[in-house]
């Protein structure tokens, strides 16, 4: 059997959506309606501290987009998620502080970089299941973290400031805060619906097979170390854009941004939002994100009341403010025909 | 007539346990064959074998002329043999369609690009995944909604979801492994025709299965397991009357040889 994943948190609701609100979140347009929340923000609220905050959001949506491919597609434990997130601030701020280049140039290393520490990571981890994959990707992150700390080239415990802004043409900043924030929403917002569409896919089934019964999906001729690799390395490649955001937006990469709790937060997002279900991974980021900022008022408490919430959210709603939906339409296609050759077999 | 599946001398050892001990058959083209025999014969386990899950130890599995001996069960699957388990492997949590989709993976006709960027590639293989989906689940006569999960199936009608899903596979060898347990007198009808349209299909049957009444109607060759090897192979007819397969079923020295009607 399968012990990829907790049953308890499994998506669960089994019925079409009756009422027409329920129709209204699971509209397609919903997208552009978030889209446009994000977009209308900064009229709302445009302080110093409020467009940071709105940007830190942003790019912890883009790593729980991520990391939901990991763990609510594909029902693999990662504990040390934010090592992918380390992989991309660190390469793009070296090399674009080395070549003193605009940092978005080095999107082709960040992406190569990724690539291959999803490969290093996953390929020993991935052929265990469950709570070993969980320690042993937690272990990794922790090894990425002090590999920072102690090396040269990403300047030990201090780590790298200075790091060249976004882009720069003439007196057109990408870096000023309000027009970094539009290409930050932009950015993840592309990842987010790339993501979604994966899910949505052949590949984003595969990954739901292995998730819910990894020897079933395998007697279908589904290579579930292949598959796993690759949602490994579709998260790794977002955990790296996350990464290269943070490093522009903070213009400073230290090995203190990669600590375990944030890995921890990330998931958080992941299982508070509902695993598997783009929609909600994003309500979830934002909560896990903003709320401590909200919550700033509390003073000491805030905290308190943070992790307090989590609890009753967690008892009340183990599957996640908004988990994946159970169902399908059950209309069918009348103008495609009876697939040819379907009664052939082939061997 | 050839040799769609050859299994020769097949071994597996779980420590001092000969599960498996020199199991040998063959399945021809279009042939329905039945193993049967007492519960911890090794029947499910020689299956495990041949599908790649287990290692088997020693011996040879020909697939088609092909040696897929200890090979990874995908490759096993990609080579052409679908099976179905013992108890239940659906995905709980998916809908029908998607269960049904999953046989179908082979299929290909879109990679990751596609999804991201929804090419008219993406959503014509999307469409042809969805009509096929359809098409096996009315091959196999199921009549329940398609779009929810699994698991607010009935087990007869998740058992026929099961048998689609090895059936989208498209492969000329299928391992159904006990498909009557649990199914009701008409269920067990419905399924003794299914096998036989599968067969008209052009692939080849081998089922684990302890209906007796189901085997001797359906099976074109029985072959009987005990401890872990074949005691007995042949007709149904012959088979019934075989003094090695009685013992095995009712003991030795028991002269109230029943009819093997249903078990």
């Amino acid at each position: 059997m399968s012990e990829n994943v907790d049953t308890t948190l499994a998506p669960r609701m089994t019925r079409p959506p009756s009422s027409r609100l329920s129709r209204l979140f699971e509209s397609r347009q919903l997208g552009w309606v978030a889209l446009g929340i994000a977009v209308s923000a900064p009229f709302v609220i445009a302080t110093p501290y409020a467009l940071n905050v709105m940007t830190t959001a942003a790019i912890f949506v883009l790593l729980a987009s991520g990391l939901n491919i990991v763990v609510g597609y594909c029902g693999l434990l990662d504990l040390g998620y934010i090592a992918f997130m380390a992989v991309g601030a660190y390469t793009s701020g070296i090399i674009a502080k080395a070549f003193d280049l605009p940092l978005i140039f080095t999107i082709p290393a960040v992406l190569v970089m990724t690539v291959l520490a999803g490969l290093i990571i996953g390929a020993p981890t991935l052929r265990l299941r469950s709570d070993y994959l969980a320690i042993v990707t937690l272990g990794f992150g922790e090894i990425t973290r002090i590999t920072a700390n102690n090396l040269t080239v990403t300047g030990g415990p201090s780590g790298i400031f200075g790091i060249p802004g976004l882009l720069k043409i003439g007196d057109f900043d990408l870096q000023s805060p309000a027009v970094f924030y539009y290409v930050t929403v932009i950015i993840v917002a592309g990842f987010v619906l790339a993501a979604a569409r994966l899910g949505r896919s052949r590949l984003g089934r595969a990954w739901r097979f292995v998730r819910e019964d990894e020897d079933a999906a395998e007697a279908m001729g589904i290579h579930t170390y292949r598959v796993k690799l690759l949602a490994y390395i579709f998260g790794a490649i977002w955990g790296g854009f996350g990464g290269l955001l943070f490093a522009a937006h903070l213009s400073a990469v230290s090995p203190q941004s990669f600590i375990f709790l944030q890995s921890a937060l990330v998931l958080m997002a992941v299982v508070l939002g509902g695993m598997g279900n783009m929609r909600g991974v994003v309500i979830g980021a934002l909560v896990i994100s903003l709320l401590p900022e909200l919550l700033r008022d509390l003073a000491a408490y805030r905290y308190l009341a943070f992790g307090l919430l989590l609890i009753v959210v967690m008892v009340f709603r183990p599957q996640g403010f908004w988990p994946s939906l159970g169902y399908e339409p059950e209309r069918r296609k009348p103008d495609i025909p009876d697939p040819a050759g379907a009664t052939e077999a082939s061997r | 007539m050839s040799a769609v599946l050859a299994v020769t001398d097949l071994q597996i050892a779980f420590g001092g346990v000969k599960a498996v001990d020199g199991l040998s058959f063959s399945v021809q083209e279009r042939e329905i064959i039945a193993v049967i025999g007492p519960n911890g014969a090794g029947k499910t386990s020689a299956f495990n074998c041949i599908t790649g899950f287990y290692k088997p130890t020693a011996g040879a599995v020909i697939l088609g002329g092909k040696d897929i001996t200890g090979k990874r069960p995908a490759d096993i699957a990609a080579a052409g043999i679908s099976r179905t388990f013992q108890n239940l492997r659906l995905f709980p949590d998916l809908t029908v369609l998607d269960n049904v989709r999953a046989g179908m993976h082979l299929y290909g006709g879109q990679n990751w690009a596609d999804a991201i960027f929804h090419t008219p590639r993406f959503t014509r293989s999307e469409g042809a995944y969805t009509a096929e989906a359809h098409h096996w689940l009315d091959f196999v006569g199921y009549e329940g909604a398609r779009g929810v999960p699994i698991r607010n199936l009935s087990y007869g009608q998740q058992k026929q979801v099961e048998i689609a899903r090895a059936l989208a596979r498209k492969s000329g060898l299928l391992l159904l492994d006990e498909p009557a347990a649990g199914l009701n007198y008409a269920e067990k009808q419905g399924l003794l025709s299914l096998c036989r349209r599968i067969r008209d299909l052009g692939t080849a049957i081998v089922l684990i299965e302890h209906d007796m009444g189901l085997v001797m109607k359906l099976s074109e060759r029985i072959v009987v397991m005990n401890f872990g090897r074949a005691i007995a192979e042949g007709t149904p007819a012959e088979v019934k009357l075989n003094q090695a397969v009685i013992e095995a079923y009712l003991g030795k020295d028991d002269e109230e040889v029943a009819s093997h009607g249903d078990a």
